[in-house]
């Protein structure tokens, strides 16, 4: 069962073809940063920084998640129903049922992780397609989050309310939220889990080619309904953050948020065929969408619309770009 | 024929029924009508006022109209392994392009002719299926995985939509475009005769030449219909050109309807219901087996239940959780491996047995 050169081998080729890709978003946002500092006055103040990770956490940390599954060759739809979920059910349990804010946070990630894992063992075992699954797990939690309140719960639990106000001094007079450090810590845990653990092989070789991963010995099946199982935790993850943001629950939450996440990720340097790709891309995929939206808000006079048209351009721009390194490399196998 | 059992003869005949690909949709909408006839006896009442038909078979005809239009176009996409994710976006695009194109047309003209109608259709069309026709060349030309091609259009169209209408709603003031969505015709809804002429039209096109097979044959494996000498190339553009024309054409319906075109919301969720729907009728999802019948009536399922839910008083929110309940079975009917997995152990009880 011991096959560690060929996974080791077989990973160092993926990620190599994947640190071009991670290159690209990175100069990308410094550019855009730059312009949009040379263009707006104020731009590049440390807290607009800060504030990206702020208002974005919940993204950021969705979008690891969705990272992993996207590696492995797959796709998850529910992450944005999952997050009004969590909050909705967050809000519930705490201001109506007057649970301890931890034991509905700690029911809200079991929830959440149990989710994707069912999702996952249907993907891999009746070999679904992870799209319709995962659409139907976002009717599911939508649907769910509906029945459990229609209205939008306030939550003004003491201890919610104290944590959300946490704000963690950085250097320069800006400041974190919790919310921001915890997607922080999202991001190195991904890194970490991606690059150097037996899991994040797993994923890279799963992606690359099922077949041959199977052939090598990996544990394929237990690998893809962990990865899902992975991303419904960080969706859960993403609404409890997401829950302190707005104190509030709500099942209209998060809505195409799905959209977002895949967006970054792909902006990130993923390849949507999986196996090429990486956690720290996904960052600054996150940062250039954050970036664009504060750009636009910025400037004052784009509306609101421009953010939309930008963001299907960048991701034009960038599917052109992957098709052009996938049609480079030799070997690898088009479509799934 | 020997004599034999009724038993015996009337498993055959089931069995054949049954394996009928229209018969599980069929029988599905069946029971779902008679299901609520049972329970609320007005429910199947039709009446006949002021020349029109009224009733709750012909409100959920009428209001199907615009996905089982979406869903034939969406029928086609997947029939030749594609997928277009973007018809919701297409569909609002559409919407607020004739809307626009009506209100600029109409600041001039204050008559009453028809030609701002042709032209606000015409234009919704022909937006919809440059739509269509940019799908088509991302995933036939570029070689994108169909999810991702759309996606940039389901992002974006959206987004487009919204700056032609500077992010207003736009309210439409012309009798002759509201009579699309909300007159009758020979005592029926209009939508249902454009769903009648498109669904016969696709079905003589597809069935009447070889072109249904052509698609069948791309679907079922593309290198070998290649070999065969099919173009697989521009047959598989041509049924993202009609996907989007075909939402551009529900897009006309739903603003009709509500006489107002709104880019953020008009189409929201349908490429998912279009999805539903076509898998319903009994479309494989991994493509090949197509049936333009079963989408319609996969289609009419889906309405049939939002009018069961608001019929018997239920809160509408379960609509949700009845759809994706309803996706879970459809899907793991769908499976081969489920399949053999309850088969293997039907067998098995039945040997202990």
């Amino acid at each position: 069962m011991n096959a560690p050169s060929p996974v080791a081998v077989f990973a160092g080729i993926a990620r190599d073809a994947g640190k071009l890709a991670l290159w690209v978003p990175l100069c990308l946002f410094v550019a855009m940063a730059i312009l949009g500092g040379v263009l707006y006055d104020g731009l590049l103040a440390p807290q607009v920084f800060a504030n990206l990770l702020i208002d974005n956490a919940f993204l950021l940390i969705v979008a690891v998640g969705l990272t992993f599954v996207i590696l492995a060759g797959g796709i998850d739809l529910s992450v944005g129903a999952v997050i009004a979920l969590s909050t909705v059910l967050q809000a519930a349990l705490i201001q109506r049922h007057g649970w301890h804010p931890l034991a509905a946070i700690g029911l809200v990630l079991i929830l959440g992780t149990s989710l994707g894992a069912c999702m996952g063992v249907l993907i891999q075992r009746f070999a679904l397609q992870p799209f319709v699954v995962t659409l139907a797990g976002m009717f599911l939690a939508r649907g769910v989050a509906t029945l459990i309140s229609v209205d939008s719960i306030g939550i003004d639990n003491p201890l919610m309310v104290a944590v959300a106000n946490v704000r963690i001094p950085l250097p320069a007079g800006a400041s974190l939220s919790m919310g921001a450090l915890v997607a922080l810590a999202a991001v190195a845990v991904g890194i970490v889990l991606g690059g150097f653990t037996k899991f994040g092989r797993a994923v890279y070789a799963i992606g690359g080619n099922p077949q041959s991963a199977s052939l090598m010995g990996l544990p394929v099946a237990s690998t893809v309904i962990r990865v899902y199982a992975l991303s419904g935790f960080c969706s859960a993850l993403a609404g409890v953050v997401y829950a302190l943001y707005m104190l509030s629950g709500y099942s209209q939450h998060a809505l195409g948020l799905e959209l977002d996440a895949i967006a970054a990720v792909v902006i990130g340097g993923t390849l949507l065929t999986g196996g090429r790709g990486h956690v720290a891309g996904t960052l600054c995929g996150v940062l250039i969408l954050g970036l664009i939206q504060t750009v636009i808000a910025f400037d004052g006079r784009l509306s609101s619309w421009w953010t939309r048209i930008a963001i299907g351009l960048l991701l034009l721009v960038f599917c052109l770009l992957q098709r052009l390194l996938v049609r480079r490399a030799p070997g690898q196998v088009e479509g799934g | 024929m020997a004599p034999a059992s009724t038993s015996v003869v009337a498993q055959p005949w089931l069995r054949r029924c049954a394996s009928q690909p229209l018969f599980w949709p069929l029988l599905t909408l069946v029971l779902l009508l008679l299901g609520n006839g049972v329970f609320n006896p007005g429910f199947l009442a039709l009446h006949w006022r002021d020349g029109h038909l009224y009733g709750n078979l012909v409100d959920i005809g009428n209001r199907a109209s615009p996905l089982i239009l979406v869903s034939l176009g969406m029928t086609l996409v997947i029939a030749v392994r594609g997928l277009d994710i973007s018809v919701g976006a297409v569909l609002a695009l559409a919407a607020t392009v004739a809307a626009w194109t009506l209100s600029q047309v109409q600041a001039g003209n204050a008559g009453s002719s028809l030609w701002p109608l042709a032209l606000g259709i015409v234009a919704a069309l022909v937006v919809a299926a440059l739509c269509g026709l940019w799908n088509g060349l991302l995933v036939v030309k570029i070689g994108m995985q169909p999810i991702v091609a759309t996606l940039i259009l389901m992002v974006a169209g959206r987004g487009v939509a919204q700056l032609i209408s500077s992010g207003q709603i736009i309210t439409i003031y012309y009798a002759p475009y509201s009579f699309l969505g909300n007159g009758f015709l020979l005592g029926l809804p209009f939508p249902l005769y454009v769903v009648a002429a498109v669904f016969l039209g696709l079905h003589l096109l597809l069935r009447r030449s070889a072109l249904g097979l052509f698609v069948g044959a791309i679907g079922h494996n593309p290198v070998a219909a290649k070999v065969a000498g099919v173009r697989a190339g521009a047959i598989i553009l041509a049924t993202y050109v009609f996907c989007g024309f075909s939402a551009g054409v529900a897009g006309v319906l739903v603003s009709a309807n509500v006489n107002s075109a709104d880019a953020n919301n008009a189409g929201q969720l349908f490429e998912l219901d279009a999805i539903l729907a076509v898998s319903l009728g009994g479309t494989l999802l991994n493509g090949g087996r197509f049936s333009l019948a079963g989408s319609l009536i996969g289609a009419v399922i889906l309405q049939t239940m939002t009018s069961t839910i608001y019929a018997v008083g239920w809160p509408p929110q379960l609509n949700l959780v009845v759809k994706a309940v309803l996706v879970f079975l459809v899907m793991l009917l769908q499976s081969a491996e489920f399949r053999g997995q309850v088969r293997a152990w039907l067998s098995r009880t039945g040997k202990q047995a």
